[in-house]
């Protein structure tokens, strides 16, 4: 498993978020993960949204995460079932568990395809893929750190 | 007061399957309709509602200037992506029974194959925008990619093995080699053959994913009055319920006022439909709606073949081996189960279940006394 690299597609879509969720991709710039925060009752969401589902406030903050979670679910693309996936299978997917609760999609920088597997320990790595975006991308928490390029 | 068993579905009628229809989407639904109310021996100048998907380009509009209908009262969508089947059978019989219209055609017309691909993320891709922010940047890119997130971590939780979902694809395979308008009819399928074929997405093999498909299918509803002055036998909408966000399954929580309207139990329903553009949904479905505990059990003694005597599951091939008509197929064939018309057809049908998307809609249609 040493030595693999996540390379990433390069004509994958890049974020156009909406006007709420543009805090979360600033916050990336500065390698903060931060997920939206109700500051009325304190509830948790992600996707952002303009409305607390607990409580119906409007008003949120951003709340700063460890990075640190588990691997909830993955999915491997075998096929190339979209053109910017074409050249570029294997591909695993995963959705990560933060520490905190809310889930996040991202993909694991140093495991490859056919060794992902649920629950497995991660922390973020923050990846600078074109000028102005950094994604949130993940490692194995208990493998040797890799060279992370920012 | 319920519309329950106050509505009927009068007509069912499709096109010719394909990968290439050489004809408009709106070409499709017109012959669709026109092949339903054949069907239903109601002429197009009777018709006073439509529905559509919202996903459909023919317009209610286009369509009602094609079929010359004089009068269009009532008209409407339901949106959301191909899983709306159901809610516009609740919809149109809610219509009916209020008295804002009297008979109504719901249509899906779709180059499914030869114009825009579900499959490759065509019509639901959103380019990095939206929601997709957080997912399309990752490898997200089609549907089939967030349904194979949600079925691996439910076969980490329950146990059910991809071989179970073989098993139910064998047995919908079993079932299209008897349907002479399903895309499959000539070709068998073995669990073996389901295992060996390639991955699209892990955990889906070839055979978990609904083809493409060109064509087009229709529904109408009328009275349950108007249908007993038509002579067909009658298949009456005993049921119908949507289930939209919430939380937890839609299906556990569409079960319960889908079941509650009709006032019957899982034990009486005879035969079943449930929306397989990812065939290891059916068996999460049989065990969201209640059916089974653990549908694995059921699919290794063969529980789902249309001759089992147990729980007959997708009889006319499904999306599968049949079509992908979006779910419209799924009521064709729950409506000829009824009528005692399927090629496939289940021995004494009385209560016939259809899901048309993973729990977003149900109905119970049930055999009426003439």
């Amino acid at each position: 498993m040493s030595g693999w690299r996540f390379e990433r597609p390069p004509n994958l879509p890049l974020p156009r978020p909406t006007e709420e969720a543009q805090p979360f991709f600033n916050a990336l710039k500065e390698r903060r993960l931060v997920v939206q925060c109700c500051s009325n009752c304190g509830a948790l969401q992600h996707p952002p949204r303009a409305m607390c589902g607990s409580c119906q406030s409007m008003t949120f903050h951003w709340e700063e995460m460890s990075g640190k979670g588990c691997v909830y679910s993955y999915v491997v693309t075998h096929q190339a079932v979209h053109p910017a996936l074409a050249g570029h299978t294997p591909l695993a997917t995963v959705e990560v568990e933060l520490a905190e609760g809310p889930r996040i999609t991202s993909n694991l920088v140093d495991v490859p395809p056919e060794a992902v597997k649920i629950g497995m320990a991660v922390e973020v790595v923050f990846e600078r893929v074109v000028a102005g975006v950094v994604l949130a991308l993940f490692r194995h928490s208990g493998a040797a750190d890799s060279a992370i390029s920012n | 007061m319920s519309f329950s068993n106050a509505v009927a579905i009068v007509g069912v009628g499709e096109t010719d399957y394909s990968r290439a229809s050489g004809r408009t989407e709106l070409a499709l639904s017109l012959q669709a309709i026109r092949a339903a109310l054949d069907d239903a021996g109601i002429e197009p100048r009777e018709v006073d509602g439509l529905m559509k998907w919202w996903v459909d380009t023919s317009t209610e509009a286009e369509v009602a200037a094609n079929l010359g209908i004089p009068d269009l009262a009532w008209w409407g969508e339901v949106n959301q992506a191909g899983n709306v089947g159901a809610p516009l059978v609740a919809h149109a019989a809610a219509a009916i029974h209020a008295g804002l219209a009297n008979v109504v055609v719901i249509y899906r017309g779709v180059n499914g194959r030869s114009g825009r691909r579900y499959g490759r993320g065509d019509v639901t891709g959103q380019g990095g925008r939206g929601v997709g922010a957080f997912t399309e940047p990752h490898g997200l890119l089609t549907p089939q990619h967030g349904l194979a997130m949600v079925a691996r971590r439910r076969m980490h939780d329950t146990g059910i093995a991809s071989r179970h979902f073989g098993m139910q694809a064998v047995a919908q395979r079993r079932h299209a080699n008897r349907n002479p308008r399903a895309t499959f009819y000539g070709r068998t399928l073995s669990l073996e053959e389901h295992q060996a074929s390639r991955l699209i997405v892990d955990p889906f093999h070839l055979f978990d994913c609904c083809l493409e498909t060109d064509g087009g299918g229709a529904l109408v509803l009328a009275s349950a009055d108007r249908a007993r002055e038509l002579g067909k036998p009658l298949v009456l909408i005993r049921a119908a319920a949507q289930s939209g966000p919430g939380v937890g399954s839609p299906a556990v929580r569409g079960a319960k006022r889908l079941f509650d309207m009709a006032g019957i139990g899982r034990g009486d329903v005879d035969v079943i439909q449930i929306y397989d553009h990812f065939g290891p949904f059916v068996l999460f479905a049989l065990e969201d709606y209640g059916f089974v505990d653990d549908a694995a059990p059921l699919v290794e003694e063969g529980g789902t073949d249309f001759d089992s005597g147990r729980l007959p599951v997708n009889t006319s091939g499904g999306h599968l081996s049949e079509a992908y008509l979006q779910g419209i197929n799924h009521l064709i064939e729950a409506t000829r189960q009824v009528r005692g018309e399927s090629t496939a057809q289940v021995r004494d049908v009385r209560f016939s279940f259809c899901d048309t998307g993973i729990g977003t809609g149900s109905v119970i249609l049930e055999r009426g006394e003439s």
